[in-house]
């Protein structure tokens, strides 16, 4: 069977003011999304939503994969069903080695019914397959014993979001690479490792206005966000078209909401 | 013959007979504490005179010290309410039944072996471990190293001990170093001779004497030149004591070029006040390493030093502190630099959770004429929640202007970007907390014996079960 994520009606806020207002959305397992539009229109906010970030307070809408609600789950449940987002800027967790985290991560979603102090994946395995992927990814075995995002490098901080996406092996992978401050070896390491990754058994929700990241995973589908909704759906073209030609043309096609967006410099959305 | 080498060490109990409750000698004291008290334990021990003198005169200055009023909340500790000497033979034996039943679980989850749970919890006075003391004792004892207690070296060993008893922690230096001086009981004394390095790290806890365990145990430790020695008391299991007072004296002496690593986990049971004075010297070009865990008590007050006394000398203190409910753990360092040419450094990572309290008190001190000194002090808290909380007390004392004094601080709640990061991965609230606790202490475990390490991970994960969520 092949699964759906599927997004409706998202009403979100942050500290009492509305962000997202109304967004649907359904990615089938398989299927490449590129979502865009300008800074602030609520892109990360989707995604951050979606995996469970308490910050965000849902007001009205639904988020479902499969039928299940998703909304009335922990982050960590809403893992264990197949979630998964790469973060723009993953978080360091002092003193946490890389491969114990994962070891962890991969028991839970793999064994959804694991509890705490319940048995972790056979060490063997783990190692077997985690040194596999980190050869695949370039990454040195000594990575495994570093601790989690402690003094990495922006390229080695996006090759460890790509290890877990490949390790946690998600139904749905979001990527937050909003900002477009990423380096060229950062663009390759998510392009190409997403390209390795995706296939039928993955539906993808790429968050960028990175052209290379699109150029290596060319989207089914490009959705484009203005003001906390998604006013435009089109194919690869319409990426393109956004990369050639900015946020203008969609304003003037979507003149309502483009009269809602936020001046840019007052925006404070997650990244 | 590792028998004789046994009755060489422990022949203290056996030889007084006060293992056999029949004896003439059998001897608890009442409670409270007054000169006859004294008398009667120093009489007990069939002691010296001058021990006896040096008690008398220790006692005499216990009464006259004012109860610290900085630190903890002291106030509700009633001197006269304790028994002040308890033969380990004839210590109240707790019955299992009446050892709380969250401590008896911890010791099942921890996977603590029977014999060894019945000791912890006061249940069984003695842990027996025999076979392993009387192997590594026959080989230190070839090298002509002293491990026992600090009876038998009183006994066995007078002139060495007198030498160095009482002159590193003299009994005025506070309220509760004079108390110890007075009542002291058990403990370890240790001399390594010079060139002497020793492997494996020596453990209080596997001694055969129980004295180790005590409420006012005095531990000697002369590590000659060029030798080298870790040694580690106390246990990350949760230790059940019905008294309240746990008071103990650590005097430790590294002498040229030698290097000792005094390692602590205590995990005392939440009624016991900890008041502990613990200080090292520190000749040329020694090193001088404590690594303090402090897991348990209701109040704990410790502060290891270090003395540098001459040049090229190097201090280290690593403390970890956990404050859980209604528990204080007011610990750090001081760092003395008598010397030019020393330096020290001081690592402490505290964490505090359902309204504990964990508070750093350290003391960095260049006294005039120590030139060329370097300190560098770290201290990181980390909170779990709102009601808990946490104190940085950091007291610098500089006397000479060469020097290179540093010192941070840091204090930080478990952030919500963190655990939600984890929890992203598919791991619960109570996984990624501990996962982060564990972390913020790795630097510390990492330095510790691998049993203790493992344990002492365990035993968070544990604690942090039903801490959050």
């Amino acid at each position: 069977m092949t699964s759906l994520l599927s997004i409706e009606n998202l009403h979100v806020a942050v500290d009492g003011k509305p962000i997202l207002q109304g967004v649907n959305l359904k990615i089938s397992q398989g299927e490449v999304h590129a979502l865009m539009g300008p800074n602030g229109c609520g892109k990360s906010t989707l995604a951050y939503s979606i995996a469970g970030h308490p910050k965000y307070d849902i007001t009205e809408g639904t988020v479902k994969i499969d039928g299940i609600e998703l909304l009335d789950l922990d982050p960590n449940e809403r893992a264990r069903l197949g979630l998964f987002l790469a973060f723009q800027y993953p978080v360091t967790i002092p003193g946490v080695k890389v491969a114990d985290f994962l070891r962890h991560a991969v028991s839970n979603v793999r064994n959804p019914n694991r509890k705490e102090g319940e048995p972790l994946m056979s060490m063997k395995d783990f190692r077997q397959e985690l040194r596999q992927q980190m050869q695949k990814l370039d990454m040195e075995s000594e990575f495994a014993r570093r601790y989690l995002n402690d003094g990495f490098s922006g390229g080695e901080k996006k090759r460890m979001e790509i290890l877990q996406l490949a390790m946690l092996k998600p139904k749905f992978a979001m990527l937050d690479e909003t900002h477009s401050g990423l380096d060229s070896d950062a663009v390759k390491v998510v392009g190409e490792g997403l390209k390795r990754l995706s296939g039928p058994e993955m539906g993808v929700l790429i968050i960028t206005h990175h052209e290379r990241l699109l150029e290596f995973n060319p989207p089914n589908f490009t959705h484009v966000m203005l003001a906390g909704r998604i006013v435009e759906i089109g194919d690869a073209s319409l990426a393109q078209e956004l990369h050639a030609n900015g946020y203008a043309t969609i304003r003037q096609r979507y003149p309502e909401a483009a009269a809602e967006e936020e001046p840019e410099n007052v925006v404070t959305t997650t990244s | 013959m590792a028998t004789d080498l046994k009755n060489d060490v422990d022949v203290g109990d056996y030889q007084f007979g006060f293992h056999d409750p029949t004896d003439e000698y059998v001897f608890k004291s009442r409670k409270g504490i007054d000169a006859e008290i004294v008398r009667q334990i120093s009489q007990m021990k069939k002691e010296p005179k001058w021990m006896l003198d040096f008690r008398l005169k220790s006692l005499e200055i216990f009464f006259q010290k004012p109860i610290p009023t900085w630190g903890g909340e002291l106030s509700d500790l009633d001197f006269q309410d304790i028994y002040y000497y308890v033969k380990a033979s004839e210590r109240e034996e707790q019955n299992w039944d009446d050892v709380p039943d969250d401590i008896r679980k911890t010791y099942d989850r921890l996977g603590i072996p029977e014999a060894e749970k019945k000791y912890l919890a006061g249940v069984k006075a003695q842990y027996e471990s025999e076979v392993v003391y009387g192997s590594l004792q026959e080989d230190l004892a070839k090298q002509g190293v002293i491990f026992t207690d600090t009876d038998s070296g009183l006994r066995d060993h007078e002139d060495l001990l007198k030498e160095y008893f009482g002159t590193i922690i003299p009994p005025s230096d506070n309220k509760f170093a004079a108390l110890n001086s007075a009542v002291w009981s058990g403990g370890s004394f240790v001399y390594v001779p010079p060139g002497v390095h020793i492997e494996f790290p020596l453990q209080a806890y596997f001694r055969i004497n129980s004295e180790n365990m005590g409420q006012f145990e005095r531990t000697l430790v002369i590590v000659d030149e060029g030798a080298s020695a870790h040694y580690v008391e106390g246990c990350t299991a949760p230790t059940y004591s019905s008294e309240s007072l746990h008071s103990a004296v650590v005097e430790i002496v590294v002498k040229r070029n030698g290097r000792f690593r005094y390692t602590t986990i205590q995990n005392w049971s939440n009624n016991v006040y900890n008041l502990v004075t613990k200080r090292a010297m520190a000749y040329g070009d020694s090193v001088m390493e404590w690594v303090d865990g402090n897991l348990g008590s209701k109040l704990t007050m410790k502060y290891p030093a270090i003395y540098l006394m001459e040049p090229g000398a190097r201090g280290e203190t690593l403390s970890i502190a956990f404050a859980g409910d209604s528990q204080h753990q007011d610990a750090g360092s001081k760092m003395v630099h008598c010397a030019p040419h020393t330096s020290s450094r001081v690592v402490s990572k505290s964490i505090s959770k359902d309204g504990g309290r964990s508070s750093y008190r350290g003391l960095v001190k260049v006294n005039p004429g120590a030139t060329d000194c370097k300190s560098n002090v770290v201290c990181d808290a980390l909170m779990l929640d709102e009601s808990s909380r946490s104190d940085t007390y950091p007291y610098i004392e500089i006397e000479e202007d060469d020097v290179a004094i540093e010192h941070e601080a840091s204090v930080s709640k478990i952030g919500e970007e963190q655990l939600f990061y984890l929890m992203s991965r598919g791991l619960s609230e109570t996984e990624a907390s501990s996962m982060i606790v564990t972390g913020f202490i790795e630097p510390l475990v990492k330095e510790l014996p691998m049993e203790y390490a493992v344990e002492l991970n365990r035993l968070i994960e544990l604690q942090m079960e039903g801490s959050v969520g």
